[in-house]
């Protein structure tokens, strides 16, 4: 069984996402630890690419610090061993298909396994292409995490059939970012998804306050949190751990016993 | 051949959010591409509006200066809009309109793109709104302006190297915020399936001109093809009609920027390695670690960093040849043009005549080669001017 899977059992689940490097990889290790401890559920860590082309301007920003501070996945690899000497964690790596498959997919997910990565997310991925990489994640026991989206429609009864770990549902149309409203799309995606795969689904996409985490987790199993943290890992720096704990803690509260 | 795949090479890489697009886009142009009606208003309207055929052209005087094979070059030039861009764009645009969508997006690099997908817009009545970056906006403000009076919103990119693998990415991620009215008219033969195959379809019929008119002004075909290559839809629109035809060499130009020993150059095929990005598999300058490069070339229109699948794929069967031309051989070649035909050639495109100024005089005077000229390069003189030292604005 993968680590993912304890992800959904305290409750409905917190998954905050922040980029691996930003501001620094120091500080993203102390996050990782203290996001854990504040009722983090599982953590998506995202590997910085130079043109991320589903993350809206706020988490474009974190990939650009994060490059421009000089992290690599090599080092990011490094790091997450650092914290499994400390924490259980379950960590899924988010990033795009072109660093997996230059770094060579087979030793991208190798070193997942030895690194103790549980996951993996990967946008430009999607089903018809998942050959890519699949056969490597079923090799080393990593769970492929799919997407849908509300443009899904025909297509979730497929995708849902073969998803390990959980489901990835895009709340709304377009790329990353805080919204103020989330349609209610997001429900019958889930209620779709149950209907061929008892899966956990976990919303994301325009996520960012406990009212709106509240309103997904009446239906879903859990919510995931990118923009509006990276947010403040933009605004205070390396100054940031305690506020983004606080907001984790805030927001894990508020839907821990939904 | 598996669906999308050129080789190894093609692919649909994109987020979950435009799967449905690309397949309800797949379908459309599978089910319309034969259909009696759709054909006759796009031939129609390539004939009328756009003034194909384009002609080909023998340059009496660049062959007698080079001494070899006999040059002729392929007017696209000529064309509505300045360009080859405007053949996809009529296809494309009318694919739209016969699949209800009421509003186009584009990105552009040079500008010609951009003009194009506005003009087609214009003339089809739909909303258009162009993707373009600062660099871009800045360095082809001409073309700016033009887009702007034929009734499209410019969106000036800042994020990134502010060029057109930007604007790529900017026109991708407002496509998966709304796909439902909108269609993205991708300019080249690149990004996912069935993109390549779509543009190269609608570009295939600069070659096919080219057989027929050369058989009927020489009586034979062609020793040799050459033209430039961004992403390269305008050297598979050349190459196409002649890939079976194995005699025939097929040579795209890229853009060697200052040298392609140095960073500073956009010769993907040249200096790339295979990876995967905007949604294709194929060739891309990047690092070891697969994050894309900042390319180079003093062609806007050539400053991308990736390559279309299908040229990846003629590569790797050695089908084609790919050479790469420095800013400075197109430049000169530029000026050659201008002064030995009269004819002012895009940048991009004097890239192709560069290559064609040394492999002419190589070949016997019995051979032809062909050259495609891609666009002219009114949009350019302001540019070369600055290169010159001539410190002129538009």
């Amino acid at each position: 069984m993968n680590n993912i899977n304890n992800a959904f059992t305290n409750g409905k689940a917190f998954i905050p996402f922040i980029t691996a490097g930003d501001p620094s990889i120091e500080i993203t290790e102390q996050l990782v630890l203290q996001m854990a401890e504040a009722g983090a559920d599982l953590i998506e860590l995202g590997i910085p690419f130079s043109d991320p082309v589903a993350e809206g301007e706020v988490i474009q920003g974190a990939n650009i610090r994060a490059l421009s501070g000089g992290v690599t996945v090599d080092r990011i690899f490094e790091m997450v061993k650092r914290i499994r000497c400390k924490c259980t964690v379950p960590i899924a790596f988010m990033t795009y298909v072109n660093p997996v498959f230059c770094y060579g997919p087979e030793k991208f997910i190798r070193n997942c396994k030895e690194a103790g990565v549980d996951g993996l997310i990967i946008p430009d991925l999607p089903y018809e292409e998942k050959g890519e990489i699949m056969p490597f994640c079923t090799k080393y026991g990593i769970n492929l995490i799919s997407m849908i989206a509300p443009t899904s429609k025909n297509r979730i009864r497929m995708i849902a059939k073969e998803a390990k770990g959980f489901i990835y549902c895009v709340s709304s149309m377009g790329v990353t970012g805080v919204r103020e409203n989330i349609g209610d799309e997001a429900r019958e995606m889930v209620e779709l998804v149950k209907t061929v795969n008892d899966i956990p689904c976990a919303i994301g996409f325009g996520v960012s306050t406990p009212e709106q985490a509240v309103k997904m987790t009446k239906f879903a199993d859990g919510v995931i949190v990118g923009s509006a943290i990276v947010k403040i890992v933009e605004k205070y720096g390396s100054e940031c751990v305690p506020y983004v704990v606080e907001y984790v803690r805030t927001m894990k509260n508020a839907i821990k016993t939904m | 051949m598996v669906k999308g795949r050129f080789g190894i090479h093609g692919g649909q890489y994109i987020p979950e959010t435009l799967m449905n697009a690309v397949i309800e886009l797949e379908e459309a142009y599978n089910r319309l591409k034969d259909d009696a009606e759709f054909k006759e208003e796009l031939n129609s309207l390539l004939m009328n509006y756009a003034g194909r055929p384009s002609p080909l052209y023998y340059a009496k005087k660049m062959t007698q200066d080079l001494g070899g094979a006999k040059v002729y070059l392929k007017r696209e030039d000529l064309n509505h809009t300045g360009s080859h861009k405007i053949n996809n764009v009529l296809g494309q645009v009318l694919l739209a309109k016969y699949m209800g969508k009421t509003r186009v997006i584009a990105e552009t690099g040079a500008g010609q793109h951009g003009v194009a997908t506005a003009t087609a817009a214009a003339l089809m009545g739909m909303e258009c709104e162009i993707f373009m970056g600062k660099e871009d906006t800045d360095r082809q403000a001409l073309n700016v302006f033009r887009m702007k009076l034929l009734g499209a919103k410019v969106h000036v990119v800042t994020s990134g190297t502010q060029t057109l693998k930007d604007a790529v990415n900017e026109t991708l991620r407002e496509w998966s915020r709304r796909a439902d009215d909108t269609h993205y008219v991708l300019g080249s033969v690149m990004g996912p399936h069935p993109f390549p195959t779509i543009v190269r379809d609608f570009q295939k019929v600069i070659g096919c001109e080219v057989r027929k008119q050369i058989l009927e002004m020489e009586g034979r075909l062609p020793d040799a093809l050459v033209a430039c290559v961004g992403g390269g839809s305008n050297a598979i629109g050349l190459f196409y009609d002649f890939i079976e035809d194995r005699d025939i060499r097929l040579i795209g130009c890229e853009a060697a920027g200052h040298g392609i020993d140095t960073d500073k150059n956009a010769a993907t095929i040249t200096t790339g390695t295979v990876g995967i990005f905007h949604g294709m598999k194929s060739y891309f300058c990047q690092d070891e670690y697969g994050q894309i490069a900042p390319v180079y070339s003093i062609s806007a229109g050539l400053d991308y960093p990736g390559v279309g699948p299908e040229h990846a794929y003629l590569h790797d069967t050695g089908r084609a040849e790919y050479v790469a031309v420095t800013d400075n051989e197109a430049v000169e070649a530029f000026e050659y043009l201008s002064r030995i035909e009269g004819i002012i050639p895009a940048i991009e495109s004097a890239h192709a005549v560069a290559y064609a100024r040394k492999l002419a005089p190589t070949m016997g005077k019995e051979q032809i080669l062909v050259v495609g000229l891609s666009g002219r390069g009114d949009k350019d003189v302001a540019a070369i001017a600055r290169y010159r030292g001539v410190d002129i604005y538009e």
